[in-house]
């Protein structure tokens, strides 16, 4: 952080970690060729995974991972408290992601199966995306979150400024960059009802889409569910495939 | 010095995940020194249950951001051993490719912006940015060369796309493997080589503590053991994978989330270290130069030369991907399709040398191609007991030195294992059914 030539007042911004495997924070570290100049702009007040120091309050907080623990409810209230704004980075955080996939199952079941008899000594609740407990100012989704889309919300907020928030489906990223329709190619793919933003990643590396973003707004599930098991999947798998990040989002709706 | 002691390190910081570092003496006994792990579990072996062999890679990749690349190479291996899915050639380079890359970016990452700090007196890497500028610019270099390799072959390095059950969804071009090549020669190996005179310079602040453990690590007799191998222990020997169960024998501790393991003694370790121990002799000319250098030598007991062990690692990874480009481009790269058409059902497992250690899978499949049963073994998790062990026997040795000094060694102690917390508290056991059906 070079102090000479930065603007008088840089916003501060802190990192903070729930329930997670912590990819969205190493993905802003991979931004190896842009992180300097970002350094310019900010000044990272609290980050536990790279640094010792601790701050009482934050423009804004960046907040990956659910909450699932009683710990984690308290943590995030705290955090509300001393931030102005607050960021959901990644799936986890902004949908529930794969977290929820536990949800889908009895919680005694789950704890039993992981812990056995020992289950009852961890405390556990069902995993939840921030906005379940406490107000969310935006959200960039993905699993991990999207580079693209971390770094336009970084520089709006650090310009004072509303980020754009992406509501089409994969498809129309994925047309734009003229692929071959995965269901041509004999897959079956969920970009027709998840948010776009991620540049449709996956289908242009040749993998189906799996949802790690979220559904759109007022998504056509039906129709989804229709189109997947034209293409060889059964209902069961069909369903199975849209709950891979989504569960929180629609527990009840594929049961 | 009062014989008295009590630290409580709550989130320890630079490493990933929660963990707590507790120590109390009383009257010069020691009466607790532990790691406690406090990540909230994630019971991701509950959630694989019924999961189709397409997806349990996808998401056991999301165990761990750091480690992705390697829970989804264990859980690919152990797919494909349940269903009998043969690789090709072409596969098995590229995959070990993609290992070389994040294991050189992992051990990048721990050294310079999470240990160095250390080093230096520093309460993290920002504040080293104006005073050692191209030490940080050196690190971001090889830390993108690392990534681009991840990049490049799987789609993206943390949450690979591309590798899948059987071979890989899209293969990397002629020209981006040729590209690759010429950065590992021209920036890579001079930047490691750069990293080990940084190192070296740095290394007198490394403590000098040490004891003895038991090292278990893959042991491959052809190659230095990353991608392949069976199970080495310095005190068993040879265990095949398959077996793994008789090694890590893991037990619940009510101070972590995460289960420990033990198997000859109290407790083994696992990583760089142990791996270096155990191989050192199969790496790269340039590795085992960069070893001389830092004065790491064979049976090394002192754990905090796990972070030098990391830095030979980096030339070694640097050096085979040079080899494994030549290899791949002399065979000619092939757009094969992955082998997706199970000829068996039952279970697999699968093992990997992450940056952080030696990792289990094992899957069972039911005849439709779902999950019956999933158990994974982290590094991390199998390290715990022993960071335990060191704990014990270093507090008493350093009982004289502040305690703001005693509780440096000891957060200096846990930074060097590495520990990917995260990773390790998401799974226990699931006892399996009877295997007689399948």
């Amino acid at each position: 952080m070079t102090t000479q030539t930065a603007p008088k007042t840089k916003i501060k911004i802190a990192y903070f970690d729930f329930t997670s495997c912590e990819g969205c924070q190493l993905n802003k570290l991979n931004l190896e060729n842009h992180i300097l100049d970002l350094l310019e702009h900010v000044e990272i007040v609290e980050f536990r995974e790279a640094m010792d120091d601790k701050a009482d309050s934050y423009d804004v907080a960046f907040i990956e991972g659910s909450i699932s623990t009683p710990t984690c409810v308290e943590r995030i209230h705290d955090i509300r408290r001393r931030a102005k704004i607050l960021v959901a980075l990644g799936s986890c955080a902004s949908i529930g992601g794969i977290n929820a996939m536990k949800n889908l199952q009895p919680i005694e079941d789950v704890r039993e199966i992981v812990y056995g008899e020992d289950k009852y000594l961890f405390p556990t609740l069902p995993a939840m995306p921030l906005s379940a407990i406490v107000k969310v100012d935006y959200e960039i989704h993905g699993c991990p979150m999207s580079i693209p889309e971390f770094l336009q919300v970084f520089k709006a907020l650090a310009m004072g400024k509303a980020p754009i928030k992406p509501d089409s489906p994969v498809c129309v990223e994925c047309k734009l960059r003229e692929n071959e329709c995965l269901f041509d190619r004999g897959m079956v793919c969920l970009g027709p009802i998840t948010r776009s933003g991620c540049d449709a990643i996956c289908p242009s590396f040749g993998q189906f889409c799996t949802g790690c973003r979220g559904l759109v707004p007022n998504p056509n599930k039906n129709a989804m569910l229709d189109i997947l098991t034209d293409h060889g999947l059964s209902l069961q798998e069909a369903e199975k495939r849209l709950l891979l990040f989504n569960s929180y989002q629609h527990p009840d709706t594929f049961k | 010095m009062s014989k008295n002691l009590d630290i409580n390190v709550h989130h320890l910081t630079r490493v990933e995940g929660h963990g707590n570092i507790v120590v109390n003496m009383k009257e010069g006994r020691l009466e607790k020194a532990e790691l406690q792990i406090v990540e909230a579990p994630r019971y991701f072996e509950a959630m694989l249950k019924g999961r189709s062999f397409h997806d349990a890679a996808i998401i056991t990749s999301r165990i761990c951001g750091i480690c992705s690349l390697g829970h989804q190479m264990t859980s690919l291996k152990a797919t494909e051993d349940a269903l009998g899915l043969e690789l090709s050639e072409q596969t098995i380079l590229l995959r070990k490719l993609l290992v070389n890359g994040a294991t050189l970016q992992s051990n990048v990452l721990h050294v310079y912006f999470l240990v160095a700090p250390d080093l230096l007196n520093a309460p993290s890497v920002f504040p080293l940015i104006p005073t050692h500028t191209d030490v940080i610019l050196r690190a971001l270099r090889m830390k993108r060369l690392a990534n681009d390799i991840g990049d490049i072959v799987s789609g993206r390095a943390v949450h690979p796309i591309t590798p899948v059950p059987g071979g890989f969804t899209k293969i990397p071009s002629v020209g981006e493997l040729k590209e690759i090549r010429r950065r590992l020669v021209e920036e890579g190996i001079p930047d490691v080589l750069e990293t080990v005179k940084t190192v070296k310079a740095l290394a007198g602040g490394i403590p000098n503590f040490v004891r003895e453990t038991e090292y278990i690590s893959l042991k491959d007799k052809n190659e230095y053991a990353l991608y392949e191998g069976d199970i080495y222990s310095s005190d068993t020997g040879i265990t095949d994978v398959h077996d793994y169960r008789s090694i890590t024998n893991e037990f619940v501790v009510p101070h972590s989330t995460s289960k420990h393991a033990k198997n000859a003694r109290s407790s083994y370790m696992v990583g760089a270290l142990a791996r270096w121990n155990n191989n050192y002799s199969q790496l790269t000319d340039t590795a085992l130069k960069a070893a001389e250098e830092l004065g790491l030598k064979p049976d090394c007991y002192n754990p905090y030369m796990n972070s030098v062990a990391q830095v030979v690692e980096c030339a070694h990874c640097a050096e085979d991907s040079i080899k494994i480009i030549d290899q791949l481009l002399e065979m000619g790269l092939k757009d094969e399709k992955p082998n997706q058409t199970p000829t068996k059902y039952g279970k697999g497992t699968g093992s990997n040398e992450v940056p952080r250690g030696i990792l289990f899978h094992e899957y069972e499949y039911d005849r439709r191609g779902n999950i019956v049963a999933a158990n994974c073994i982290i590094p991390t998790g199998q390290n715990l007991a022993n960071i335990d062990d060191d704990m014990k026997k270093l507090v008493p040795e350093i009982i004289g030195k502040s305690k703001a000094d005693i509780t440096k060694h000891l957060e200096m102690l846990v930074r060097a294992y590495d520990p990917c917390i995260s990773c390790s508290v998401h799974l226990l056991n699931v006892d399996f059914i009877d295997d007689t059906e399948s």
